[in-house]
């Protein structure tokens, strides 16, 4: 889009060169008393050119907010079905309703909340951990743009889009305390876990004043789509919820096994989608860093899936659909901080790495401590961000986003391979407060929620199954002709 | 009158569905079971996670014939459903005191 505009501008220069010896030829002829024409014809040219510009950029930022908007979309559609379904075939029957609506209302529940005050917690300027009420009820943010995060879509295309963020984050944790959890008291941990952890960890890493940005924080920390924000914050606290609410009843000794993998392939194909919106759309506008950010999110997660299911078959003997799918999403996982970073063939070793890791944390790890991460949450995205941050921190490389400058603006080193070998502390650093923020917030919502409403259904309720338990409905009503 | 119950693999229910049919048996009654004789279940991995399925699919097939039927109608059933591995079902067979068509009150072999 920038070239384009450069080679109209260009175009122009031609014709005012080619019109400039004529304007000179008269000017003697025409002597004294023409000066004023020949401004009249320099403004002209002057307002034409600034009509010009002013077109070059509607133009991108036409470009642009169609993009952007369609990412928007996209990552909304990962929430809703594509999460509601991955999570909904993995649980009992008798819970698949309860499981869906636990990521769908929350479509409603964040918004409302990022509407009134998320956003301005988040995405105004306030300390370098929180930001302030400015935005109060989005008040000032419009149509026009706010160059500090992104100069060519309205900041109303910005907001909506970081929203699509805050729904899914929580959303993801749903699957760790899946099958047992009042309704009523999940919709109370999850307001308070959106503005005590989502919003001040988001603030960090991408408040334009936050401690953990890339290019103005005191630690940057690398993090192109919310590796650290989204997926080692929900993690951490899915594992801290399953600790703290205790196994399902039964667990491990009733077998507990997915309903429909049918239903969770097609969520995680749709969760692989609306990854492009996630990822892609992180570069905030339609250029060729979407592009290299679009192609590294699906290598990786083809590589992941590949790797996932061969340590699978090595192991037990079979190369299992569930594992397959579980791959491709711990690809993904692990390129969301890594996608803008870095050139395709380190995608693609970035998943292969993600796939077998995060196949032993659900399977070795977990039942060696013997956790009921239901829907392993942990395993695959806290163990897959965790390790996606470290592993920008080896990838990234200044060819494909030079992030970091020196004083006289020339693109520095970004990752170890790069030549910055540092930048993997300052990777870890940013992993660690995400997890401390996490454990730490996360209790204290527990607690809190548990002394409030109580955190758990009856044992009753919870073997009835939590569709009519907590929802009166049933997923598939056979009687009903 | 007797009940023929037959419990037999899936895969083979079309076989003694068309065997039934060629040598007259007009109505039937079916259904998808499940259960276990002396055939062993499999085992399900899921994220490492290991279950054992014991209780297998299987079709059971209800039918009441005429006395005279019901050799002819055993006969069919086993040469269709038989593969000659373990877990190939079973027969039962019972007598019947009565049937009745509720359409017409038809009594005992015209009801059939």
């Amino acid at each position: 889009m920038r070239k384009r505009a450069l080679r109209i501008l260009m175009g122009w220069g031609v014709v005012c060169a080619l019109l400039a010896p004529a304007g000179f030829a008269q000017t003697p002829s025409a002597a004294a008393p023409e000066p004023a024409a020949g401004a009249s014809s320099s403004t002209d040219l002057q307002s034409r050119m600034n009509a010009l510009e002013q077109q070059a950029a509607d133009a991108r930022m036409a470009g642009d907010n169609a993009w952007m908007l369609a990412c928007a979309a996209l990552v909304l559609m990962m929430t809703g079905p594509g999460l509601a379904l991955f999570y909904g075939g993995l649980v009992r029957k008798k819970n698949v309703l309860a499981t869906m609506m636990q990521s769908f209302i929350l479509m409603g529940v964040v918004t409302v909340l990022w509407a009134l005050f998320g956003y301005s917690l988040v995405f105004h300027a306030g300390s370098r951990f929180l930001g302030n009420f400015d935005y109060l009820f989005l008040h000032g943010v419009g149509a026009a743009p706010d160059p500090d995060y992104a100069a060519t879509i309205p900041q109303q295309t910005f907001m909506v889009y970081q929203l699509m963020f805050a729904i899914i984050t929580p959303a993801l944790i749903t699957g760790a305390f899946a099958e047992r959890m009042k309704f009523k008291a999940m919709l109370l941990f999850m307001v308070l876990w959106t503005i005590i952890v989502y919003d001040p960890m988001a603030h960090m890493v991408w408040g334009k004043d936050g401690l953990l940005n890339a290019t103005a924080g005191a630690i940057p920390t690398l993090d192109f789509a919310g590796g650290t924000v989204v997926h080692v914050t929900s993690g951490i606290s899915a594992l801290v919820c399953a600790l703290y609410l205790g196994k399902r009843v039964g667990f491990p000794k009733e077998p507990m096994p997915p309903h429909s993998v049918v239903l969770s392939v097609i969520g995680a194909c749709l969760l692989w989608v609306g990854w492009f919106g996630f990822n892609a759309g992180s570069a905030l506008a339609a250029g060729s860093l979407a592009t290299s950010a679009f192609v590294a999110t699906h290598f990786a997660a083809a590589a992941a899936s590949l790797g996932w299911a061969t340590a699978e078959w090595i192991r037990s003997g079979k190369a299992s659909v569930l594992g397959a799918i579980s791959g491709a999403v711990a690809g993904l996982v692990a390129i969301t901080p890594a996608a803008g970073f870095v050139g395709p063939m380190s995608a693609l070793a970035i998943g292969a790495i993600a796939g077998p890791v995060c196949y032993q944390m659900v399977t070795r790890v977990k039942s060696k401590f013997g956790y009921d991460d239901s829907l392993d949450v942990f395993g695959v995205h806290g163990a897959g961000g965790t390790l996606g941050a470290i592993l920008t921190g080896v990838f990234a490389a200044k060819a494909i986003n030079p992030v970091f400058k020196d004083a006289h603006g020339v693109a520095t080193a970004v990752g170890l391979i790069d030549g910055r070998p540092g930048q993997i502390l300052n990777q870890l650093a940013g992993a660690a407060i995400a997890w401390v923020l996490g454990i730490v917030g996360t209790l204290i919502i527990l607690k809190v929620v548990d002394v409030l409403v109580g955190l758990r259904v009856t044992e009753e309720q919870e073997i009835q199954g939590l569709d009519l338990s907590q929802h009166g409905e049933e997923g598939y009503n056979l009687e009903a002709q | 009158m007797k009940k023929i119950e037959a419990i037999v693999q899936p895969s083979r229910f079309d076989a003694v569905k068309s065997a039934l049919q060629e040598i007259g048996v007009e109505g039937m009654t079916v259904s998808e079971v499940r259960g276990h004789g002396r055939q062993k279940g499999h085992t399900e991995v899921y994220r490492g996670s290991e279950y054992t399925v014991d209780l297998l699919p299987k079709i059971k097939v209800e039918m009441v014939v005429s006395d005279d039927r019901a050799t002819p109608a055993v006969q069919a059933i086993l040469r269709a459903a038989r593969t000659g591995k373990i877990g190939d079902g079973k027969i039962f067979v019972t007598n019947i005191d009565e049937a009745i068509r509720i359409r017409n009150e038809d009594r005992g072999d015209a009801a059939l």
